[in-house]
């Protein structure tokens, strides 16, 4: 136990001697977390339109001034003739342009009836879907107005909930992205790659000569990353809590011993790696190109899983990240207990036990 | 007899598949000696090592280290001996002192031992100024001869030295020889590989490994006469050929 001990202080030595890697492992998650919070947003705000406006009546003015009293537009500028339109979108000023048809208010008088015309620029088509649907929303919201108590013969509403995350805001979803990232980077990157570096200076053959055990070497270089997961963990939990006001609905032990879970999981696929890699550079390639890349892929992180064609989500099953952002997203925003991610955490405890079984195994091989 | 051979081996084999990369070997070291293992690369020195050092398994054959036997007693063997291996050991980002706190924790040596044995370390090589510096920024010729200090730390009844000279100047050679002389004379057993036949003279016997056998073994002097040689090189030469027809 002694020896033990002596060998996670050295390991911490290791890891507060170099001060770039150190930099990292605690400046990177803050400034993620930061970065996607307040810098990617889906939320519309101060979007750039113009209105095309041939009718000019008191109905376009009342429309016109609900469109740009919601907040999310701004008015470039107005435009005369249709063939403004394009220039507009050419000078890249403006994001949407809104046309009302000729004598709008006495069609809608007479037909009952009368369109009005959203043109957006798809060139970024997230972006110009939310604009048409947020000027769509308003319009028909005057057109309810309009109606003012009086009954239409069959109408058929609906009413539309968010659960979980009523604001729709980004941040909740990237929260449990990035938690996976940094915990796949400290525990499987770092770990590896300082493992293998005791390989290549020829140190690791003077810690097998010693009476250390394999097992204690090798809980012993995993210990100290195992601790700064935790503490990246907690850091990043406590700015989306407090700076971005993202609840933890569920038990907040249970979402810690998951990620306690997770990390040993990530552990012991960087221990298993540094058994197959003998450089810092093959480790590091290996967890980036093997773990990293489809961690972000097809975790369901960026893309849903459900959407991916069958051999990708068959091929998402094996990403450990998949299992634990369904589970993060349960405990924090759905406030579900252990009983509806007992799966998920089945899955990521025979992902734990397999590859510490497989970095023993192959330890031992290499040893002889 | 026990106390007189340190290391005791006995048709010693270890196989890979087809390859039999240690064949049938038997020797012995006496206490105290210092005993030159050599070979061409890939005559089967470093998986002998292993296999002494308790790293690898013996597919047959008996090896007694320290009154152990290693394939039965690994562990009791890895606490009597010392190893040094050809890339230089210690901890680059570690300080001086870190570095043989750890080794000496390694060791399971109690804390006041460690800090006597710095002590006087430090005052052995006048380290006082430097024992608080990263070892990155020492000196190779130091490094070299703080590594083996640090491998003798914790009073080995064995080191087991792989080519722990190669890449250092002359200079620092002939020093590092003459570290491992006063450590033979306090009884210490050194078993040392080596690529440098001027070296192989200073051993009190040598063994010379070819295609996983022990074709010569002796001291130097013997080995001389044996193979009507002027010197170890052209022994070397002289049973490294023989074995090849």
């Amino acid at each position: 136990m002694k020896r033990f001990f002596g060998f996670v202080v050295k390991e911490f030595y290791h890891i507060s001697r170099d001060r770039r890697t150190l930099l990292i492992l605690f400046g990177i998650p803050v400034i993620q977390i930061l970065f996607f919070g307040f810098a990617i947003t889906n939320e519309l705000k101060n979007v750039r339109i113009a209105i095309l406006d041939q009718s000019k009546d008191v109905v376009t003015d009342r429309i016109t001034d609900k469109i740009l009293s919601s907040g999310y537009f701004i008015l470039e500028k107005n435009l005369q003739t249709n063939d403004q339109v394009w220039q507009t979108f050419k000078e890249g000023k403006v994001r949407a342009v809104v046309c009302f048809q000729p004598q709008f208010a006495k069609h809608l008088e007479s037909d009952k009836k009368a369109s009005v015309q959203i043109i957006a620029d798809a060139s970024d088509p997230n972006t110009a879907n939310m604009i048409t649907t947020y000027i769509s929303a308003i319009v028909s919201s005057y057109s309810t107005e309009l109606l003012n108590g009086q009954q239409i013969p069959y109408a058929i509403s609906t009413q539309v909930r968010m659960f979980y995350n009523p604001d729709l805001k980004g941040i909740f979803m990237f929260v449990p992205g990035v938690m996976v990232l940094i915990l796949m980077m400290v525990s499987t990157t770092l770990t590896s790659i300082s493992i293998t570096r005791e390989k290549e200076m020829g140190t690791m053959e003077v810690l097998m000569v010693s009476p250390l055990n394999a097992l204690s070497v090798i809980v012993g270089k995993v210990t100290p990353y195992l601790f700064l997961s935790l503490i990246n963990c907690a850091s990043i939990v406590l700015l989306s809590v407090y700076v971005f006001g993202m609840p933890i609905q569920g038990s907040i032990v249970l979402l810690f011993a998951e990620a306690a879970l997770f990390i040993f999981a990530a552990l012991a696929i960087g221990i298993y790696i540094s058994t197959i890699a003998n450089s810092q550079q093959s480790a590091m390639l290996i967890s980036n190109l093997g773990l990293n890349l489809p961690t972000i892929m097809l975790s369901g992180y960026m893309f849903p899983v459900s959407s991916m064609p069958l051999p990708l989500r068959w091929l998402s099953n094996v990403v450990p990240a998949r299992w634990f952002i369904t589970i993060v997203k349960g405990i924090m925003l759905k406030g579900v207990g252990i009983e509806y991610l007992w799966k998920e955490t089945l899955v990521l405890i025979f992902m734990a036990v397999f590859f510490t079984f497989l970095s023993v195994r192959n330890y031992k091989v290499r040893m002889e | 007899m026990e106390n007189e051979h340190i290391i005791r081996v006995e048709s010693l084999t270890k196989r890979f598949g087809d390859f039999i990369a240690v064949n049938n070997i038997s020797f012995e070291v006496k206490k105290g000696e210092i005993f030159g293992f050599l070979g061409a690369n890939g005559a089967g020195k470093t998986t002998a090592i292993r296999i002494l050092t308790g790293l690898s398994a013996a597919t047959s054959g008996k090896a007694i280290v320290a009154g152990y036997d290693v394939n039965e007693n690994p562990e009791k063997v890895k606490k009597e001996i010392g190893y040094m291996s050809q890339k230089f050991s210690l901890y680059e980002d570690l300080t001086l002192k870190e570095n043989i706190t750890f080794y000496g924790g390694m060791y399971g040596m109690k804390y006041r031992d460690i800090k006597a044995k710095t002590k006087e370390l430090v005052e052995r090589f006048d380290l006082g100024s430097v024992q608080n510096e990263l070892i990155s920024s020492l000196p190779q010729g130091w490094k070299q001869k703080l590594a083996f200090s640090v491998a003798i730390l914790h009073n080995p009844k064995i080191i087991f030295l792989d080519e722990p000279t190669s890449g250092v100047d002359p200079y620092t050679r002939r020093q590092f020889w003459l570290m491992m002389y006063e450590a033979a004379s306090h009884g210490v057993t050194l078993f040392v590989t080596t690529h440098y036949m001027d070296e192989a003279e200073y051993c009190n016997r040598i063994s010379i490994m070819v295609d996983g056998r022990i074709d010569a073994l002796g001291s130097p002097s013997a080995l001389r006469e044996q193979f009507n040689a002027k010197d170890m090189d052209e022994v070397f030469r002289i049973v490294a050929q023989n074995k090849k027809t």
